[in-house]
């Protein structure tokens, strides 16, 4: 058994937090950069050599890539063999995202209510997602998600009929109706099967997966190159402008579903697309 | 082609914007967004007066992260335009003469555009630390309880945007992704 201490998770999730919205992983780094190199349109070009700029600004002067800071999306995968002390692990998670975005000069972006929409003011509280392995750490991911792309994320309930060509045409009509709104280019997540709730998480979840790994399995990684292809092929461009990269990747995830079901999410990601990973 | 123009809008130089214009703005934008929207329209339905004058105005889709001790302004890029389309018409009508976002609009927007003799720009999103540095200063002049949805006058220099709908009706979403499109 392993005893850790919830002060570790405030501290780690406070500069996961202030670390991703301010640096891209190496993977985003590199997609973008190739991008700016094969874009046929010569304002798609301009845009792109912009976006490098702005990332090489936002590390050396320590101002956020994009001024929406996102919502904090927490994923905990926590070994069974870990004993929590010190307090609540959820109030740590919340408390590091507290300290991250007051301290980090980050944006406050969470109301308190759908309704009412009163700031809460610390951009608390994150959305925790936990799960239990075997083992005996703790892996964090820290995912700041901005609501532009959020926005135009989509669920569709489709019939088992409807089958592989039913989910690429429903791929291809959320990014077609997310255009210039979701700030292409963009990175799709998708999730196929399970239920609901369960593909609209595994679409989330495979935002964080590295843009240049494809799925290990034969058919789905065919979907996701032959997807990306579609998806460049539409014109839509960088900043929806015209052009040749209006997605960096597709990552496609599934889940075993039932007989009567074919549930399809796509969560859409803009460029900065922010995630710091960290085991304990 | 690249133009350079001074803020506010004067009725000819945002006539003669076109789409797919490549524009340097120079002098002063107000910020508005969501919430700001809803009490501008609130105060409008009420009779009451508006916290700035929307004549010959530009307004700035955007809500900056906080800015760091001796810094003008946080990260400072737009947001999607299409939230305001239900309170912008009324604005455009009022004399507004820009709008920098990003994103589609509705027809309304678009036909408000036209009418008014007025222009949409889009700077580029997800550029806030790019953008920031075109802000020469930050004042909150109105609903500061509204924190990054406060109005702010934005003093800015050669800040680069767009012409995506103009004066004539024209839209570049649609023409550039046209052009573009292989499918």
């Amino acid at each position: 058994m392993k005893i850790l201490n919830v002060r570790e998770i405030t501290e780690n999730i406070k500069e996961m937090c202030i670390e991703a919205n301010h640096f891209l992983s190496e993977d985003m780094k590199c997609v973008l950069c190739n991008a700016a190199e094969t874009e046929e349109a010569p304002l798609g070009r301009q845009i792109l050599e912009q976006l490098q700029e702005n990332m090489r600004i936002a590390g050396e002067d320590m101002i956020p890539i994009c001024q929406d800071t996102g919502m904090a999306v927490v994923f905990l995968e926590v070994g069974q063999e870990v004993h929590f002390e010190g307090g609540s692990l959820e109030e740590a998670v919340h408390e590091g995202v507290r300290q991250g975005y007051t301290e980090g000069f980050l944006r406050k972006s969470v109301v308190k209510d759908p309704i009412f929409r009163e700031n809460t003011k610390d951009n608390t509280p994150a959305v925790i997602h936990c799960e239990i392995v075997p083992g005996d750490r703790v892996k964090i991911t820290v995912a700041p998600k901005g609501f532009g792309s959020e926005n135009m994320s989509r669920i569709f309930m489709l019939k088992p009929a409807d089958g592989i060509e039913g989910v690429k045409s429903a791929v291809l009509t959320a990014v077609r109706e997310a255009g210039p709104n979701a700030c292409p280019p963009m990175v799709v997540g998708v999730g196929i099967g399970g239920t609901f709730e369960k593909c609209a998480l595994m679409a989330k979840k495979a935002l964080t997966r590295p843009v240049n790994e494809r799925s290990s399995i034969p058919y789905v990684r065919e979907m996701e190159e032959e997807l990306l292809h579609r998806i460049n092929a539409t014109g839509i461009g960088p900043g929806g402008l015209g052009g040749t990269t209006t997605a960096l990747a597709v990552n496609i995830d599934t889940y075993p579903t039932h007989i009567a079901g074919l549930p399809v999410a796509v969560n859409i990601c803009c460029h900065v697309n922010r995630h710091a990973f960290r085991i304990l | 082609m690249d133009k350079y123009i001074n803020v506010p809008l004067s009725e000819e130089d945002a006539t003669a914007l076109r789409a797919g214009d490549y524009v340097y703005l120079t002098g002063t934008v107000y910020t508005a967004r969501d919430a700001a929207h809803k009490r501008m329209q609130e105060a409008l339905d009420k009779g009451e007066p508006l916290p700035l004058d929307m004549k010959n105005n530009v307004i700035y889709y955007m809500g900056p992260s906080p800015a760091r001790p001796g810094r003008v302004i946080g990260s400072a890029g737009p947001t999607t335009a299409s939230r305001m389309d239900k309170y912008a018409p009324s604005l455009l009508d009022l004399g507004l003469k820009g709008m920098i976002g990003k994103g589609k609009r509705t027809q309304e927007v678009r036909d408000a555009i036209v009418r008014n003799g007025a222009v949409y720009f889009a700077a580029v999103g997800g550029a806030g630390a790019l953008l920031s540095r075109s802000i020469i200063s930050s004042e909150v002049i109105a609903y500061d309880d509204l924190g990054t949805e406060a109005i702010r006058k934005l003093v800015v220099k050669n800040f680069p945007v767009i012409v995506v709908m103009d004066s004539n009706g024209s839209n570049l979403y649609e023409t550039a992704i046209e052009k573009n499109n292989r499918t």
